[in-house]
């Protein structure tokens, strides 16, 4: 057999295992010396990879040509869109990361480490054609993701933070293990094609349940409701940067990821998972909307905002058609970039000795005390809202439009009306950044590649990200068309 | 006017000194907004004056096809012709209104202004449906920040409650527009006025659109919101949203309810007279009783409101023109009421009106201006008002006579609040020295209340020139309506046409047959 094909499909996953491996050897040699070198060269790194994966991108790749590994592994468009944002949001976090790290004097080369592998096991998990290959590419993605959030082994919070990711994770594995074991005993298969072969006639009481199962391990790595639980423990508890990269590029692989489950491997049997994905939609944006009422901390009302923004990017998936993949990969994309922004932007709130403030009343009066981080959180909240003109609207717009063409009307009315709800904590921190008066407990300076990142992010929010949507559809829509559904 | 993008360069005007104004000075800011507000209102002259009456019923037209099927699409008729001309004649006053009263943040007060200018010439000029969801939507931020910085006391309650409850009406809109624009095929406006929607989809859509439209108007009794709102807005907030966002509600029933879906139009028109009527009546008796001067106008105008929605739900000329014509009087009258309040808030800085008594004696300019806009409100003939609601009770007393005569009750009880209020406040002793030392009108509110006068009383006199450009427009939705219009309840019998003397020397040469 020829690997030369193979190979170069996974060029950019070679990529970051080789530069991981390699650092893995400087940090066991030079400890922490290297710390910011390391994290520089993981950066590079991401940007190779990136550069490697949008030709494939651009061109629409799809097609038996982008199977490799005799079809263990899919390097398709869909993938491909799905890894730009990955590497994308995995480069801004090790952008961010460093500053944040030397002032605690906390700056790990592990950290970087475990950055690029844990975006390995993602890029994996996207790639995914096979059950064994999806099962690979997240446990490698969780394992590193377990010790990042306990990252800071002094800190409490974040101790305890990694130890709830990992219990809670593992059960979640092995729960989709199972399910995935269920697949393959009764369809002889874990091949994403055969077992769309296998289904097609229609599903027996063992396929249904080993498809439930993986749904459900699947909607836990995207925090959906009702598998929501550990989403703000574990988002508060681990360090801003990381918590950044959490809300981020794994929820881009676990959704990407369970799209292509749903709609390769089950997609003649729309009927047996759309009902599911549908509750956990509307379930995720109640929950994350009443949730995040009560929140006095920034990072865990990000947390239920993440779980609400991920029942919107599940209307998209429960149209189970083109333009809903494609719906769902505009809002990922511009959901990725409101996370980025929201938590740089926290990152910038400190007070006169740069310790990290997490109170959201300590937001009080930040248009007069920081008037650019305030209007930059402003565009942000509003976006995450899904308040015309700025971008968040486009998102909330598409998979609406994804759903309605459907004629899944009772889901679009309901989840839209649903989304007043979690309007009311978004103004309630725009109210308290300007109505308020000043608290005065913001004194720190942000730094500059901080301040780049925000500004990056609050352009594209803006009402001039509308720009780039054209492209950006196009982007989708190619993503989308490479999937490969079982006629 | 050639190709001068004339819409366009209305919306780049303002948004331009928008964002200049966030990066300036207090006094450059005010400067800078007066300006760009005073260009905006040359073009809107020159736009008035170039819209070709008679002509083509969309004109100044642009297009640019943008993505996912949305366009770029501007366009007016005459009815939105006259909202812009509202729109862009009212902001020069507020940012006159706020030039002393704000002190703090003014760069991003002023950009608040500006911003919403850009909104509102938007929503009336947009020919794209999501353009203008976009538009209509957006100007809940800048509104929500003014109401919420720069408000009274209780101005979190209100700026919460004016947000929440104008988002919770609009998102079923645009679940309703994405299905329209998927069954129809387009998402341009003109072209969907004349789209025929299956009759029972009409009436689902017709209640999304009836959620936004009437939380926006609005209507009894999701009214709330606007008391709130009103009393906590700086002074030219309340102007903005009483002259100018008031009219997003009956322009959304003018413009998409009434000629997408004249049949659910019709089947619903129970449920809009019932409302407009418990409107009309309840809210004028709430006027009647407060205390606060805000409030009191605040109610007024949703009893104004119900005059306007019976007047579009007549499904004849004379009510659709005598709803356009409220909205206008109603603009300017009710901003000239709120400026009004505004002048003797700066000064006493209350607004409860037994502080207030006797003004007459030592403002009376201020007075006679106050009294001329009390008028106007009460509908006297002469005034804008009475143009509008004689035309639009007209319009309903030929489909209804019940309708038309409990609304009429709006009036005689809006003379009733009106004056008690007047009489209140500039009539009587002179029963508080800090009141009774207050100096008359200065330059500048005389520059801001004397243009609104001056308009209350053309349209009064001479509507003539409002009503030309509309006319064609109005014309062509009620043949729209035709078919679908309710019956009339006055069964009006016409009797054979036999004159007397003709029946009689046509007998007697039948029999020569």
């Amino acid at each position: 057999m020829d690997f030369m094909p193979s190979f170069a499909l996974i060029a950019p996953e070679l990529v970051l295992a080789i530069t991981g491996l390699a650092l893995v050897l400087v940090a066991a040699y030079g400890g922490d010396k290297f710390a910011r070198l390391s994290s520089i060269i993981a950066a590079i790194a991401f940007g190779g990879a990136f550069a490697l994966v949008a030709p494939a991108v651009c061109a629409g790749a799809s097609g038996p040509d982008t199977l490799a590994f005799g079809g263990l592994f899919r390097a398709d468009a869909f993938a491909g869109i799905a890894k730009l944002m990955i590497f994308a949001a995995a480069g801004a976090t090790l952008v961010i990361a460093p500053r944040f790290f030397e002032k605690i004097g906390w700056m790990k080369t592990e950290f970087s480490i475990l950055v690029l592998f844990a975006a390995l096991g993602m890029s994996i998990m996207v790639s995914a054609n096979d059950m064994l290959t999806l099962y690979l590419g997240l446990e490698l993605n969780s394992l590193s993701a377990y010790v990042l959030a306990a990252m800071l082994r002094d800190d409490e919070r974040s101790a305890e933070a990694g130890l709830k990711y990992f219990v809670l994770g593992a059960l979640a594995s092995g729960i989709l293990l199972f399910g995935i074991s269920l697949i393959y005993g009764f369809t002889g298969t874990t091949n994403f094609a055969g077992i769309a072969v296998a289904v097609s006639g229609g599903l027996n009481t063992g396929m249904l349940f080993g498809l439930i199962f993986v749904l459900s391990g699947l909607a836990f790595k995207i925090s959906a409701a009702p598998f929501h639980m550990w989403t703000p423990d574990v988002y508060e508890g681990a360090p801003t940067p990381v918590t950044m990269f959490f809300a981020s590029a794994p929820k881009v692989a676990a959704v990407v990821l369970l799209t292509r489950v749903s709609m390769e491997a089950f997609g003649t049997q729309v009927g047996a998972w759309q009902q599911v994905v549908i509750a956990a939609a509307l379930l995720s944006i109640v929950i994350g909307a009443l949730g995040a009422i009560g929140q006095s901390n920034i990072k865990r009302l990000l947390a239920y905002s993440s779980i609400n923004n991920v029942g919107f990017i599940l209307i998209g998936l429960a149209a189970a058609t083109a333009s809903g993949v494609s719906g769902l990969l505009i809002y990922l994309a511009i959901y990725v970039v409101m996370t980025v922004g929201s938590f740089v932007a926290v990152l910038q709130v400190r007070d006169a000795e740069g310790n990290q403030l997490e109170g959201i009343s300590d937001l009080a009066g930040l248009a007069t005390t920081r008037p650019a981080l305030a209007w930059a959180l402003l565009a942000l909240m509003f976006s995450l809202a899904g308040i015309p003109p700025l971008l968040g609207f486009y998102g909330k717009f598409v998979v609406f439009q994804a759903a309605v063409e459907v004629d899944l009307l009772a889901l679009a009315a309901i989840g839209i009306a649903a989304s007043v709800i979690g309007a009311f904590y978004y103004i309630k921190i725009v109210k308290i950044m300007f109505f308020d008066e000043p608290a005065d407990t913001v004194k720190g300076e942000g730094d500059t590649p901080h301040w780049a990142l925000l500004l990056i992010c609050a352009v594209i929010v803006s009402p001039l990200g509308y720009l780039m949507t054209p492209w950006l559809g196009n982007l989708a829509e190619m993503a989308a068309a490479s999937l490969a559904l079982p006629a | 006017m050639g190709d001068f993008p004339i819409l366009s360069a209305m919306l780049a005007v303002p948004l331009i000194g928008a964002v200049a104004c966030l990066f300036v000075g207090a006094s450059a800011a005010r400067m800078i907004a007066l300006v760009a507000t005073l260009a905006n209102l040359a073009l809107g002259i020159v736009l008035w004056v170039s819209y070709d009456i008679g002509g083509d019923q969309w004109q100044f037209q642009e297009y640019h096809e943008l993505f996912a099927g949305f366009a770029y699409a501007l366009g007016i008729d005459g009815i939105a012709l006259m909202l812009i001309m509202l729109s862009v004649f009212l902001m020069p006053i507020c940012i006159g209104a706020s030039w002393n009263a704000i002190t703090k943040r003014v760069g991003e007060y002023m950009a608040a202004f500006l911003f919403m200018e850009v909104l509102m010439i938007g929503v009336f000029a947009a020919q794209d449906l999501f353009l203008f969801y976009i538009f209509f939507e957006a100007g809940l931020i800048p509104m929500y920040l003014i109401i919420g910085v720069w408000g009274g006391d209780n101005r979190i309650y209100a700026s919460y409650k004016f947000f929440l409850y104008t988002l919770l009406g609009s998102v079923l809109m645009l679940i309703a527009m994405l299905w329209m624009a998927n069954a129809a095929g387009t998402t341009f406006i003109p072209y969907l006025m004349e789209y025929d929607f299956a009759a029972e989809a009409q009436t689902w859509l017709w209640l999304a659109f009836f959620a936004s439209f009437a939380v926006k108007m609005p209507m009894w009794p999701v009214h709330t919101w606007l008391p709130d709102a009103h009393v906590q807005a700086p002074t030219a907030g309340s102007v903005i949203l009483a002259g100018v966002l008031l009219k997003l509600g009956g322009y959304g029933f003018i413009r998409f309810s009434l000629p997408m879906f004249p049949d659910a139009s019709a089947q619903f028109v129970w449920l809009v007279w019932g409302l407009s009527m418990i409107a009309v009546v309840v809210t004028s008796l709430i006027a009647l009783v407060q205390h606060d001067m805000k409030k009191l106008i605040a109610y007024s105008s949703v009893a104004h409101m119900g005059i306007v929605t019976v007047g579009l739900f007549a499904f004849n000329v004379q009510g659709i023109e005598g709803a356009m014509m409220i909205m206008l009087g109603h603009g300017l009258v009710s901003a000239a009421l709120f400026l009004c309040v505004g002048v003797i808030y700066d000064r006493l800085h209350t607004r409860e009106i037994s502080r207030y008594g006797g003004l007459s004696i030592n403002m009376p300019a201020y007075a006679t201006l106050f009294l001329l806009f009390t008028m106007a409100s009460v509908g006297l003939p002469g005034t804008s008002n009475f143009v509008g609601e004689f035309l639009a009770l007209a319009g309903i007393y030929q489909i209804n006579s019940w309708v038309a005569f409990v609304c009429t009750t709006g009036i005689i009880l809006g003379a009733a609040y009106m004056l008690y209020l007047y009489r209140r406040v500039c009539f009587g002793p002179q029963v508080n020295n800090d009141a009774a030392a207050m100096p008359d009108l200065s330059k500048r509110e005389y520059l801001l209340l004397a243009p609104i006068a001056a308009a209350v009383l053309w349209m009064g006199v001479y509507p003539e020139s409002f009503l030309a450009p509309m006319r064609s427009d109005i014309q062509w939705l009620d043949e729209r309506l035709a078919a679908a219009e309710p019956e009339s309840d006055a069964h009006l019998v016409i009797g054979e046409p036999i004159p007397v003397e003709a029946a009689e020397t046509q007998a007697p040469e039948e029999e020569a047959l």
